[in-house]
Formats: structure tokens, C-alpha cells, sequence
């Protein structure tokens, strides 16, 4: 999740095709694998359900309701915690990134609480906030603001003097140079910023989900947990896992439309 | 010095100072720049000739001494710098601070047309070659028709034939506009073939100030245009072979 893909590969489209296909290989056989070791009983049912199970497993919890219930709460947690911490870091980078004075007050404590494990204070955050959702959404707030703070931080130090001298000469006002030139120039940072934030936001939820959950993706593992049922707690596993890509590749497909200009 | 009474100068340089660590960079430097009047700046490479300019541009303040600039300064640099994340035509726009969205458009496509990119105004800035960048920038520069126009070095990374065609160009909107024009450039020809008024900098000051009154297009190899070459050219230091400096 930490790693950033390029804007476009060099390669042509056709071998990018064949490399892609290629990379699929291992990928199915390690599957295969894992069905054979199951239908041999090699491996347990009760420590790891073969691949069919998980995806007959998966869809009785889409037959019946439970996930579209469950996927539903998680991204609203996602949602709610993702946009009060995207929205704090950005402020606070742009406070920081505008002034002398802002920097000398927001960037000390930043920096200071960026290297705190965020998760550590889970315990803390129960007790202050209980058990139900607020610890959940807070958790998730912080892991989001700091990647996004330091990377919004980044991009507006990095704008290029030269164009902050042409929109004095051109006469924008502050309001209009952080719309016209500082935002703009510190884009392509701040969407980097924002694929780490949102892989961070993920990984929150799933430790969040892990105290006292009662609803939620969180809650259909643990409870599939209690029964013994690791086709379940697999295939909620796998729901995260492409949740965290789906939000990835929307990012992606933003960059591509918003960093367009670098292109032609 | 010469006075000029009529026209009342439109940007006025007294007794300014500059200095970086101590260094004067421009030193009790005055200059005058009349209405209408393009006047080529001349000075050897870190002579203050960008330091002066930004002083005028409202960039940076002098240490002692005085700027004075009428309302609309329009600048336009060696590198195009328009905002790669706009396009061509949002990028004049943003020079126009009145007028609605509309009217804005329809004066940054008109500046597009009279330096020939009309059909610009909606690509990215990317896409521009160097000269068309440049013209672009000058564009922007003049959309809002300024008072007094201040280009640093505005064709230097341009090739010759690119060159030739925005000295054509420059002097076609300079005459249609008639802003004062203070272009920086370390070309004496250059600075021969466009200006009405020579000044080279030297030591912190105007050490030299030519008025060039023949009449454009100009033959470099007029007796007028050879013997201020080489007064300009004595005066930057430079060393013609064959021939004995005084
Ligand atoms: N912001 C600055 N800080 C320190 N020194 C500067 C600065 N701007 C210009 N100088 C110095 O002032 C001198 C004149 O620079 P400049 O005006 O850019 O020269 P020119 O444009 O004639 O080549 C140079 O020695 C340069 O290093
Ligand atoms: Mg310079």
C-alpha cells in the first residue's frame, strides 16, 4: 500500500498485456495449491477452508444480506473517519505550509506525533470514547491526517518560487494563489498523500473492528471466528482486501484525470 | 544624465541602492523610462540587470532610493513559466483581475490570436514548443495592456529563426499598444535591431544611455548602428580582434 505506481508504464500496451498475464501465473497455482492441500487433507478444514468454501461461503453471506450489511457499516466508518482526518491534515499542512508562523506552531507537534504508533493509542481512545463508533472513526482520523499532513506540507514547500513570483506579478490575491498555483503545483504530493492515507484508513478499520464490534465486516470475522468457520473469516479477510483496492484504483484513475496536464 | 521634460516620465529609478551580503548590486542608479518608449537594458552577466527588473516588477524593494511604476506592470521572464496545470488560454486569464469570466476569455483569446496561437487558448502548456511558450507568456503579459512592459531575456533560449520571428512580433504589438518596454537582453544586436533608447549597466549604474533614432527595420551595417555596436561593445568590455581599445 506504501508503494506508488507510476503515472503510465513505459512499456507497449501489448506486452503490458503479456506481463500482466504472466504475473497471474503464480498467483493460480499457489490457489491450486491450496484447493489440492484441502481436497487431499493435507490441510484441516478447521485451520484453513479451501477456496471453494471461502467463495461458497461469500456468497451465502451476498444471498442472504449480511455482507452488503456488514461492507456497508465498515465503509461508513471508513468514510466518516477518513474525511475528518483528511480534512484536519489538510488544513493544518496548508496553516503550516502558508506561513512562517503556522509551520512554527503546527509542524513541531506534527512531526512530534507522526512518530507515535497510532494504533498504540486504541486503549486510550476506548477510554475516552467508549466502545461504539467514536473510538473507531477516531482511530481511523489519525491514522488518515498525518500521511496527508506531511505529504500536503511537501508539495506546498516544493512549489516553485518562480511561479509564486509570476502570480505576484500577475497580481492574484492569497486566496487565488493557493487556488491558482500552490494547490494545483502541490497536487501530484497531495494524491500520493492521499493513496497512503487511504491504505492506512483501511488497515485502521481493521484493527478498530477488532474491540467490541457488534456490526460491520470486523464483526462477521470475529463472529465467524467463534464458530470455527475459517471459509467465513477468510472470505471477509478477502472483502477488505479488495475494498482497499477498489479505493486504490479510484485514486489512481483521479491522478490520471487530475494530473493530465503533466501529459499533454 | 539627460532630462526629459514632455513626455513626464512613466517609471522612475532614483538613487537606488541594492545590495546582497553586503555586495551593492545597483548603486545610486537612476533611470528614467519615458511613455511609449522601448528602451534595450545591456549588461554583463550578474551585472543587476534581473535585480533591477524585479525592483520595477514590485518583487523585491531597494535598500535606499526610490521605485515609481504606474498602475499596470506587465512582466514577462526568460522561461515562459506559465502554470503547467492550467491550459494556454486559462493562463492569460489569469493576468485579468476584471470583467467577467466571459469577457476575461474572450480578451485572453484575442491577446492569443495577436501572437498567433489562436488555436492554443485549450491545450495544456506542455504540449507548447519553446517559442510558442514564449509567445504565450507574452500573451499573458500583454492582455491587460500595461503601462510599462518589463521582459527579462525573453528570447534567449530561443533559436535564431525563432528569434527573428519574436522581434518582428514584439515590435508589431509594441507599436500597436505603445507601452514602455524595458527589455533586458546580452545581445547587442538584439538590443540595436528593437530599441529606441541603449543603457548598459555597469558598476551598480546606467554607465551608458544611446539613443538609437534610425528608423526600423534597421540595417545593422548602417555607419549609425556600427559605431554604436562597438561604443556598446567597448563599454560591456568585450574585445573586438584587430582593433585597439581606447
Ligand atoms: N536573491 C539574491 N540573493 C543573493 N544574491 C543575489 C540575489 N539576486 C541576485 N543576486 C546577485 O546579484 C548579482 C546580480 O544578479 P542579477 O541581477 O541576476 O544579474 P544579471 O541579471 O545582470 O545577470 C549577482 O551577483 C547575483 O548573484
Ligand atoms: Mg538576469
Amino acid at each position: 500500500m506504501a508503494t506508488t505506481a507510476p503515472l503510465t508504464t513505459s512499456l507497449p500496451r501489448s506486452e503490458r498485456r503479456q506481463r500482466g498475464w504472466h504475473r497471474a501465473i503464480s498467483p493460480l497455482v499457489l490457489l491450486l495449491a491450496w484447493q489440492l492441500a484441502s481436497t487431499t487433507g493435507l490441510l484441516p478444514v478447521e485451520t484453513l477452508a479451501p477456496p471453494t468454501a471461502v467463495f461458497d461461503a461469500l456468497w451465502t453471506m451476498v444471498a442472504d444480506g449480511r455482507l452488503a450489511d456488514a461492507v456497508g457499516i465498515s465503509v461508513q466508518r471508513v468514510l466518516a473517519g477518513f474525511a475528518l482526518g483528511a480534512s484536519v491534515g489538510i488544513l493544518l499542512a496548508v496553516l503550516a505550509g502558508l506561513s512562517r508562523a503556522g509551520e512554527n506552531a503546527i509542524d513541531p507537534p506534527m512531526q512530534m506525533l507522526r512518530t507515535l504508533p497510532h494504533f498504540g493509542l486504541l486503549p486510550l481512545f476506548v477510554l475516552w470514547f467508549g466502545i461504539d463508533e467514536t473510538p473507531k472513526i477516531a482511530l481511523i482520523a489519525l491514522g488518515v491526517a498525518f500521511p496527508l499532513y506531511v505529504n500536503t506540507v511537501g508539495g506546498i514547500r516544493g512549489v516553485d518560487p518562480k511561479f509564486l513570483d509570476t502570480a505576484r506579478v500577475l497580481g492574484l490575491s492569497a486566496a487565488e494563489r493557493l487556488r491558482q498555483v500552490i494547490l494545483p503545483s502541490a497536487l501530484p504530493s497531495i494524491l500520493i498523500g492521499l493513496r497512503l492515507s487511504l491504505g492506512v484508513a483501511w488497515l485502521s478499520l481493521i484493527v478498530a473492528e477488532q474491540i467490541n464490534t457488534t456490526s460491520g465486516i470486523g464483526y462477521l470475522v470475529s463472529d465467524a471466528a467463534s464458530f470455527g468457520r475459517t471459509d467465513e473469516m477468510v472470505g471477509g479477510l478477502l472483502i477488505y482486501g479488495l475494498l482497499g483496492l477498489a479505493t486504490d484504483a479510484l485514486v489512481r484513475s483521479i491522478e490520471r484525470k487530475a494530473l493530465q496536464w503533466r501529459l499533454g | 544624465m539627460a532630462t526629459r521634460l514632455i513626455p513626464p516620465p512613466t517609471a522612475t529609478v532614483r538613487g537606488v541602492r541594492r545590495s546582497f551580503g553586503g555586495t551593492p548590486v545597483l548603486d545610486d542608479l537612476h533611470l528614467d523610462l519615458v511613455p511609449g518608449e522601448l528602451v534595450a537594458l545591456l549588461g554583463r552577466s550578474g551585472s543587476g540587470k534581473s535585480t533591477l527588473l524585479r525592483l520595477l516588477a514590485g518583487l523585491d524593494r531597494p535598500d535606499a532610493g526610490q521605485v515609481t511604476v504606474p498602475g499596470t506592470v506587465s512582466v514577462a521572464f526568460q522561461e515562459p513559466r506559465l502554470f503547467p496545470w492550467r491550459r494556454v488560454g486559462r493562463n492569460v486569464e489569469l493576468a485579468l483581475r476584471e470583467g467577467t469570466r466571459t469577457e476575461r476569455r474572450d480578451r485572453a483569446r484575442s491577446a492569443l490570436a495577436e501572437v498567433g496561437l489562436t488555436e492554443k487558448a485549450s491545450v495544456w502548456p506542455v504540449t507548447l514548443s519553446g517559442g510558442q511558450a514564449q509567445r504565450a507568456s507574452l500573451a499573458r503579459a500583454l492582455v491587460r495592456e500595461p503601462e510599462l512592459l518589463l521582459l527579462d531575456e525573453p528570447f534567449s533560449a530561443l533559436d535564431a529563426l525563432t528569434r527573428i520571428e519574436m522581434h518582428a512580433l514584439v515590435l508589431d504589438v509594441w507599436a500597436r499598444h505603445r507601452p514602455a518596454v524595458l527589455l533586458v537582453t546580452h545581445d547587442v544586436d538584439e538590443a540595436l535591431t528593437l530599441a529606441d533608447r541603449v543603457i548598459v549597466l555597469d558598476q551598480g549604474r546606467i554607465a551608458l544611455d544611446i539613443a538609437v533614432r534610425s528608423a526600423r527595420p534597421r540595417d545593422l551595417h548602417s555607419p549609425d548602428l556600427v559605431e554604436h555596436r562597438e561604443r556598446l561593445l567597448a563599454q560591456l568590455g568585450v574585445e573586438l580582434p584587430g582593433r585597439v581599445t581606447a
